[in-house]
């Protein structure tokens, strides 16, 4: 983290899975250089052994009882799909 | 006033309830009514189903009828802000990726309003997923502060805070991850709560950075929120972060709880950048603190400067995580155009996401990307910790802090268009996510342009009785909540 690194948007859109337009990719990556060039500060911090936090109160080993209660119905799950046939999400072919 | 339902507290409105001297039927009309006449300005709401609330009047009047109410919620219209799932009605996140979506299950905050007998009012406007601090990111419609229709209302529940300030809901819920309660409640004038973090359940709560997210209170006076909060607060199985921990009477704790306090002065809080006419504002209200006999004392919170990194490295990286579930297939827009079903993804989410969702994508995306993961997102979980030890090394000499909640008054719409500068909105509210606490704004004056100013009580974890009585002190002692919009 020295030096401001350069995103490579080609590469991080292709992982999020999302298309984006030249425009998009010039602007984002415009934008996005100044905030990775405000975030490099962080290098500064001194983190030497300290644990990293992912929840404010880590709560850990979460049980509940396994009773048994409805779940959401089907015509209810299948509500927002986009596609559907037979009771089921219709997707295009996966495989050919 | 009594013309005025559409402007009184929770706390007035269920003594009338009570005494039977108006209707829940009445008072939902009176909203509406209400709505009906400026919402053609303010824009505060993505939909509305007033058949549906009357009916809930109605049955609300009947419980009463029969004896059976359910206490100082019953009958009362509070709206939701539209990333909270209520059965049967659209749920759209503010996003083109929902905008047909339909909630087929109910939030447990939902559940629990519908339990204390409370009318579900509308879906609020907010930033596309909650991701803003203007709520110019909603891909149906800005929504207007009702102080000044030419300036932002805050985000992200920026439709919450202005519907309330508009007098179109008696309370409403919101989110806040960054700020996204706190900042619109002071640009809006009203009191805005972000409980701790795990205190109120996030199930049913559309997700943008799990770790940040919680749902909140907009109401028009302190004890009100307490109120609202008492309802929706509680361990819930159905969300593996909830916490379990007592939750007292918070409106009865007003009361028991008196001063004086000790409060402390982040000195990193006042620094470049603060507006002069809201530095003054929250002078005043640490003068009042003082002449109540309250200990007032600065204290640092040295990591503070690094508060804005870490945020939008976890809260990116989280939110890349969550909105990779909008693929187009199982549920939200599936573009007409792709060619394959891994297509399907990368269409769908250009064709249905907004530029501010894609830019955090992006980043959320590359800074858990192999090679700067360690760099980025476990540094900044490390940085985590360190301004989380600031907070509770401060509460070793105080009760609470007392800070502004926004660094500017309410800007104008489109004023902001460097993202960088807009993210510099949620200075003072972001460190309070990161650490978990609870954060209260609280109305505390006006600008000499006549825009609301609002101060943050920052407490301490699962300590929102303490809070709430402290910002209660200030609130009953002053008649900001009683201002009212020209619109």
């Amino acid at each position: 983290m020295s030096q401001a690194p350069q995103l490579d948007i080609d590469r991080v859109a292709q992982l999020a899975r999302l298309a984006l337009t030249p425009e998009e990719k010039a602007t984002f990556s415009q934008q996005l250089g100044s905030v990775l060039h405000h975030i490099e500060q962080l290098a500064r911090v001194d983190v030497t052994g300290v644990e990293p936090t992912a929840h404010a109160f880590a709560v850990t080993n979460v049980w509940r009882e396994d009773v048994a209660a409805p779940g959401l119905p089907v015509a209810d799950a299948l509500r927002n799909a986009p596609a559907q046939r037979d009771h089921m999400i219709a997707v295009p072919k996966v495989v050919e | 006033m009594s013309s005025e339902l559409h402007y009184q507290s929770i706390a007035t409105l269920a003594a009338r309830l009570g005494a039977k001297e108006i209707s829940s039927v009445e008072l939902t009309r009176a909203a509406i009514a209400r709505t009906q006449a400026v919402e053609g300005r303010v824009q505060a709401f993505n939909s509305r189903d007033e058949a549906d609330a009357l009916a809930q009047a109605a049955a609300s009047d009947a419980r009463r009828a029969a004896g059976q109410d359910r206490g100082p919620l019953e009958g009362i219209p509070i709206g939701l802000k539209d990333v909270i799932a209520v059965r049967d009605q659209p749920l759209t996140a503010s996003s083109r990726i929902l905008a047909d979506f339909v909630s087929p299950y109910d939030a447990t905050v939902t559940v629990k309003l519908r339990q204390a007998g409370a009318v579900l009012w509308g879906r609020l406007n907010c930033d596309e997923f909650a991701m803003g601090s203007s709520t110019e990111n909603s891909a149906f419609h800005p929504t207007a502060n009702p102080w000044d229709l030419t300036r932002v209302p805050g985000g992200s529940s920026g439709g919450s805070a202005a519907a309330l300030a508009a007098g179109e809901a008696i309370a409403t819920l919101g989110s806040d991850t960054g700020g996204s309660i706190r900042q619109p409640a002071a640009l809006c004038g009203v009191v805005g709560l972000k409980p701790s973090y795990g205190l109120v359940s996030r199930y049913g709560l559309v997700a943008y950075a799990s770790s940040l997210d919680q749902i909140g209170p907009f109401a028009r006076t302190v004890e009100d929120a307490a109120l609202v909060l008492q309802a929706i607060a509680g361990h819930d199985e159905r969300d593996s972060t909830s916490f379990r921990t007592d939750i007292p009477d918070y409106r009865a704790e007003l009361r028991t709880r008196r001063g004086p306090w000790r409060l402390g002065i982040p000195k990193e809080y006042f620094g470049t950048g603060l507006d002069p006419e809201v530095a003054a504002a929250v002078e005043r209200a640490i003068a009042f603190y003082r002449a109540q006999g309250c200990e007032v004392r600065e204290v640092s919170l040295p990591h503070t400067q690094y508060c804005l990194d870490v945020y939008y490295i976890i809260a990116t990286a989280e939110a890349s995580s969550n909105l990779a579930r909008f693929d187009g297939i199982r549920y939200g827009h599936r573009s007409a155009k792709a060619k394959d079903v891994v297509d399907v993804y990368f269409q769908s989410r250009a064709e249905g996401f907004g530029a501010e969702v894609k830019r955090r994508i992006i980043l959320g995306t590359y800074v858990l990307s192999s090679g700067y993961y360690d760099a980025y997102y476990l540094r900044a979980q490390k940085v985590r910790t360190l301004v989380r030890q600031d907070f509770l090394r401060a509460y070793e000499q105080v009760d609470a802090l007392i800070t502004p909640t926004s660094p500017i008054p309410a800007f104008k719409l489109g004023e902001k268009s460097d993202p960088l500068a807009m993210y510099l909105c949620d200075i003072y509210t972001i460190g309070v996510n990161l650490a978990g606490l609870p954060g209260i704004s609280v109305p505390c004056g006006f600008t000499g342009g006549g825009l609301p100013v609002g101060f943050q009580l920052i407490g301490q974890p699962f300590q929102e009785a303490s809070l709430l009585a402290i910002a209660h002190a200030y609130d009953q002692a002053h008649d900001w909540s009683q201002r009212r919009p020209a619109l």
